[in-house]
């Protein structure tokens, strides 16, 4: 699969959070039912260019997110394609009641776009780092979850989503994170993608963790470990293919992400490996407890969600194979 | 000189526009409404009752005089459209939707059953005419709000309809809402409160005052309606009055008698959350086939 040139020495860095900005304008060129909400966070979710060219598809909502999630449901009720953006941690967070209920149980058509995701958002601290937001959407029947690696996957994710008439909700991240991907790197929602291949150990990963799995890969690699690594953007419908097929292929797994370790994307793939090909498996992601104020790069080698965090993984999980 | 002969009336049609034969009509289909209820419930054996008898005449009122709706097409653009908040009184909704010919009377019977499409709160997609899914506090004035923004981007003529209860009113979110309704003028939108001042553990104004509660409607920006919620003449001239506020949503602070129409229920919280057993149904449907004792009834 084609990626970005110079990826693992001098890799482009923008925030996730700008691909949602420029996919949902564009979507909203395609799409005249496309309305916006948000919460006053309307620069900073990224929402704001979408405003400041279809002001009158705009809602601003001030700082409501149960309101906002029954709106949406009401707009989508009525043939808009609402997408609703918030801090994750509002929103889902704060009104997941309302997003059951009005959104999934009744099959609305609304998209959640959950920004600031992850312990990367630093400095505000443990109540604004959101690493339980994959886990709560993820039970719920009907919703689409979506972690995209980068800008671009950000952007094709926001666009993509538009045309399937089900509830979404997409988690990213406020930070610079390397793009991994190009413009025209296929795509598919519900499609995990291998970007490097591999025979002895496979680490499954989604959102910022993607790059440093490719990372701890070429590292690994000069040590003579074969590592396989899949994008798992999707985290629902998961794709059980290629986690089974990986399973199979290279007998243990390694998953990697910005997340609590119950819930989230590495329960996700145990769940269908338990099921259909058990095989020795070791998580990177938060180990059951909340986060802290620092710097992005601080936390994440602090919390061990790094390209060495992932290589101390995979040498353990191949000691189980 | 020559004499101008007055005009008569072809027929007696009342300052409203609402002949006597209409609102005895509409009257009729709240008592048969009531009737349907206290038929589900009992037979479901679990559901709410005060809430579902003391709102029949303002859904009767809304269904068969003053909401477009066409219950053989449910989908139809041009609706206006109904959300009920305060999800647990859904009887009523059912019994309405099933008097006004949205799906067969027969169905209202399987209330609360399994496979039933009549669930115990409502789901939309499962029954026609059901606008929202609802049961948790609050969700459908949000959804509602939602729709009538829809169609203030559209420039669409229809309205939005919503009911909540009172005791609902302790909910934060239904005070985001007023917010947003009131904030973005939205004239299109009715408001109707089931004020009947009682909620699970009590009356309202001990569990958690609301009053002064039209003070508070009034400063969210509302135009704001007191009315009885029994006489259908007064519902409907409420109802016609907030059609003609054009610059910003109005709310019926509606005052109801829980339990209406069945004398050992009325103004009772115990019967917020339960339904009658066989011998109190049928004491209830005797006082409602004999109007409240008024007419003699077979069925007695």
């Amino acid at each position: 699969m084609k990626l970005a040139d110079n990826i693992l020495d001098t890799p482009e860095q923008i925030p996730q959070r700008n691909g949602y900005g420029d996919g949902v304008v564009e979507a909203g060129d395609a799409n005249e039912n496309i309305v916006v909400l948000c919460c006053d966070l309307t620069e900073s979710t990224r929402s704001a260019k979408f405003e400041a060219k279809y002001p009158e598809r705009f809602i601003e909502v001030g700082i409501a997110e149960q309101n906002m999630a029954g709106i949406s449901a009401g707009l989508a009720f009525s043939g808009k394609v609402p997408y609703m953006s918030s801090y994750a941690t509002f929103s889902p967070g704060r009104n997941w009641d309302q997003i059951r209920v009005s959104i999934c149980y009744s099959m609305a058509n609304v998209k959640i776009m959950g920004a600031h995701a992850g312990i990367s958002v630093g400095p505000d601290g443990a109540t604004h780092q959101a690493l339980e937001d994959i886990a709560i959407t993820r039970v719920l029947p009907n919703l689409n979850v979506i972690v995209p690696c980068d800008y671009w996957e950000t952007k094709k994710a926001a666009i993509q989503m538009a045309g399937i008439e089900e509830p979404f909700y997409m988690r990213f991240g406020r930070e610079n994170v390397p793009v991994v991907t190009t413009e025209d790197t296929p795509y598919k929602i519900g499609k995990a993608d291998t970007y490097r291949d591999g025979g002895d150990v496979t680490v499954i990963a989604c959102g910022s963790l993607v790059y440093e799995a490719l990372v701890a890969a070429e590292n690994l690699s000069s040590e003579g470990i074969d590592v396989r690594v899949i994008n798992s953007h999707t985290i629902k419908p998961i794709d059980e293919t290629a986690i089974v097929t990986a399973g199979k292929e290279t007998g243990a797994i390694v998953t990697a992400e910005e997340h609590q370790v119950h819930g989230g994307l590495g329960s996700a793939v145990a769940e269908v490996l338990s099921l259909h090909h058990p095989v020795p498996i070791e998580y990177v992601a938060i180990m059951d407890r909340f986060g802290e104020s620092g710097e992005p790069n601080q936390l994440m080698k602090k919390f061990g969600l790094s390209s060495e965090g992932i290589i101390k993984a995979v040498k353990k999980v191949l000691k189980r194979k | 000189m020559y004499y101008i002969k007055p005009l008569t009336p072809l027929c007696e049609v009342n300052d409203l526009g609402v002949t006597d034969e209409q609102i005895n009509y509409i009257e009729d289909m709240a008592n048969h409404i009531r009737e349907d209820i206290i038929k589900m419930l009992v037979e479901a054996g679990s559901g709410h009752s005060a809430g579902a008898l003391g709102t029949a005449d303002i859904f009767a009122t809304l269904y068969f005089h003053i909401m477009k709706n066409d219950p053989k097409n449910p989908d139809w653009e041009e609706r206006d459209r109904f959300v009920l908040s305060n999800a647990h009184i859904c009887p009523v909704l059912y019994a309405t939707l099933a008097e006004a010919g949205y799906f067969p009377k027969e169905e209202l019977l399987t209330l609360r059953k399994l496979g039933s499409r009549l669930q115990g709160h409502p789901h939309r997609g499962t029954l026609p005419g059901l606008e929202a899914s609802g049961g948790p506090l609050a969700q459908g004035l949000s959804i509602a709000a939602g729709m009538a923004m829809a169609d203030k981007i559209d420039g669409k003529r229809n309205r939005v309809y919503c009911m909540i209860g009172d005791g609902e009113m302790d909910e934060g979110q239904i005070w985001e809402s007023l917010m947003f309704i009131g904030k973005n003028r939205l004239h299109n939108f009715t408001l109707i409160i089931d004020r009947n001042n009682i909620q699970i553990d009590g009356f309202t104004e001990e569990v958690m005052p609301l009053e002064p509660l039209k003070d508070k409607l009034t400063s969210f920006n509302f135009h704001v309606i007191e009315t009885g919620g029994h006489n259908i003449r007064t519902l409907i001239e409420s109802f016609k009055e907030a059609q003609d506020i054009f610059e910003k949503p109005t709310v019926l602070l509606a005052h109801t008698i829980p339990g209406k129409g069945v004398d050992f229920m009325e103004f009772k919280p115990e019967w917020h959350g339960k339904p009658p057993n066989k011998e109190e149904a049928r004491k209830a449907l005797a006082e409602l086939r004999s109007l409240g004792g008024k007419i003699t009834c077979e069925h007695e």
